[in-house]
């Protein structure tokens, strides 16, 4: 387990139970209940390179959290890594808070898009990637993350297929997948990104070694995907 | 003359050399314009393939980076095809981009209801924020563009058409010319109406304002306007009738006024041909417009009579 020191508090990966548990009053909220905990805490605890005094840095690693519903592990994430302060959890939802069921950019510190409607983050990942490079800033990596049903949406397919050709190697997507896509992707959700053009990995989205050994694997020239499978949502 | 969208590459072509700031996505369609641009600025000019979705929310990706997209295609697959891009990926996004159109309503008859687009500003005008220039001539499409691109990181739709004004005018982005006065109503020729309004309110007794920056809605020159020439206002669009009625409405809301809206009609026509025969059949020639104009305001008897 890895503890992260804040200026003013300290919160670690055993943490993000009780912090979810403020949003949901539910206090034993444990990893599995949310798909995307153990990849939100993966990446910013060990590979992206912002935190809250870089959240307006040019150069600062981007996260796009595409799939905007269930954004509990992702606040909860966030004020562990004091982007955001604890005591905003338990408002969770509520008209005087920040906080609602889908993330508003213009209201969280640390959140880079608004979502809730689906498909919408790999396009404009792919677009800050693009954006990124014609300023010269090639080391900033730019991250999103979706879901496998997330992929029945044809604007991910319009980008995916972008993407690769196009060689943006900054460009990196997780794919949470837990099953819930009603019709599974013919021939898997790697193969769709490989067919493009893209560097994938395949992983057990609940290994924090095994997610971090894939989410910094070199894929020189190429964009990245990491499928992340978890527990499957209706098993 | 050369058209608006032949003005469109070589500006953009030249802010992009001067703005590090600008960038150019495209979708294909006006591709082969931007050659010279490509070569010049690889980075800064992204054709994305036939993806119009992409289109939209790379443009957001750029903006959020902080660019000044400038993005281009036909405005059916501009504004219709991704709207809730334009909505999200834009306005809930709070980033800005200029969005250039090509074809609008019927610039390409010939190519039927699927390359018409009369209800992009109608679309527009569910969002807030966004301004809209409609040029009626290419020196203004130059003027404006210029504008829009300048304009920080507003959100700006340029609708470029190959209807034209035979001449252009001193066009600002921002306020409504008086291009006639009378006494007796007030036309708002929007874009390319303006040269069929002027023919059809010949010699009628109405004050004819020129429109190229539809929103905002310049309210303070058609109320001032109204002070002269009384508060019947007809306002004549070169997209969906009705469009600027509400802003028209607003505008006067607290004096008794009467509103007509011209433009073009919501039925689907299913008529191939020029874009001059749609105009008539939109009642958008300055024949079928000096009937219902006159017919509507009181400056409808000829001057002098």
């Amino acid at each position: 387990m890895t503890i992260t020191e804040q200026r003013t508090q300290t919160y670690g990966y055993s943490d993000l139970p009780g912090l979810m548990g403020l949003m949901t009053g539910d206090e034993k909220h444990g990893p599995a209940a949310t798909s995307t905990l153990d990849v939100l805490w993966v990446l910013y605890d060990r590979v992206l390179r912002v935190g809250p005094d870089s959240a307006d840095d040019p150069g600062r690693d981007r996260f796009l959290l595409s799939k905007g519903h269930g954004p509990m592990a992702y606040y909860a994430v966030l004020a562990a890594k004091g982007f955001l302060p604890a005591d905003w959890l338990p408002g969770f939802g509520s008209y005087d808070s920040p906080l609602g069921h889908h993330p508003d950019r213009t209201l969280v510190p640390g959140v880079e898009i608004g979502s809730g409607s689906l498909g919408h983050g790999l396009p404009i990942a792919v677009g800050t990637a693009l954006g990124l490079r014609a300023q010269g800033l090639r080391d900033p990596a730019v991250w999103t993350l979706i879901g496998d049903a997330e992929l029945d949406e044809g604007s991910n397919h319009e980008a995916i297929a972008f993407a690769g050709p196009a060689g943006l190697d900054r460009l990196h997507t997780v794919v949470v997948d837990n099953s819930s896509a009603s019709y599974a992707r013919p021939g898997g959700i790697a193969a769709r990104f490989e067919a493009a053009g893209w560097s994938a990995r395949t992983v057990d989205g609940r290994d924090h070694e095994a997610l971090y050994d894939a989410f910094t694997a070199p894929h020189p020239g190429r964009p990245h995907v990491v499928v992340a499978r978890v527990e499957p949502k209706n098993a | 003359m050369d058209t608006m969208r032949d003005r469109f590459a070589p500006v953009v072509t030249q802010l992009l050399d001067e703005d590090p700031r600008v960038a150019v996505l495209l979708a294909e369609v006006g591709a082969d314009r931007f050659t010279e641009a490509l070569r010049r600025h690889p980075d800064r000019v992204v054709n994305v393939g036939i993806r119009e979705q992409l289109l939209v929310g790379a443009a957001s990706g750029m903006a959020l980076a902080g660019l000044r997209p400038v993005v281009h295609t036909f405005a059916s697959f501009l504004v219709e095809r991704p709207f809730e891009q334009v909505k999200l990926d834009l306005g809930h996004q709070d980033v800005g981009a200029v969005l250039v159109s090509a074809a609008a309503s019927f610039d390409w008859p010939a190519g039927g209801y699927t390359h018409m687009a009369p209800g992009d500003v109608a679309l527009l005008d569910t969002l807030d924020g966004w301004t809209v220039h409609v040029p009626g001539h290419p020196d203004e499409a130059e003027t404006l563009l210029r504008h829009a691109v300048a304009a920080g990181d507003d959100k700006v739709y340029v609708r470029l058409s190959l209807q034209s004004n035979a001449a252009g005018r001193p066009v600002d982005g921002r306020r409504f010319l008086t291009v006639r006065e009378g006494r007796a109503g007030v036309v708002v020729a929007v874009g390319p109406m303006l040269d069929n309004v002027l023919a059809a309110t010949e010699g009628l007794d109405v004050t004819v304002l020129y429109a190229t920056t539809v929103r905002p809605f310049d309210a303070d020159a058609l109320r001032r306007a109204t002070e002269a020439a009384g508060t019947d206002v007809v306002v004549v669009e070169p997209y969906l009738a009705g469009t600027s009625t509400g802003a028209a409405n607003d505008a006067l809301a607290d004096l008794p006024h009467r509103v007509l809206g011209l433009g073009v009609g919501r039925a689907e026509l299913r008529r191939y041909g020029q874009f001059d025969e749609h105009l008539a059949a939109h009642g958008l020639d300055a024949g079928s417009l000096r009937e219902r104009i006159s017919r509507f305001t009181a400056g409808g008897v000829p001057a002098g009579v």
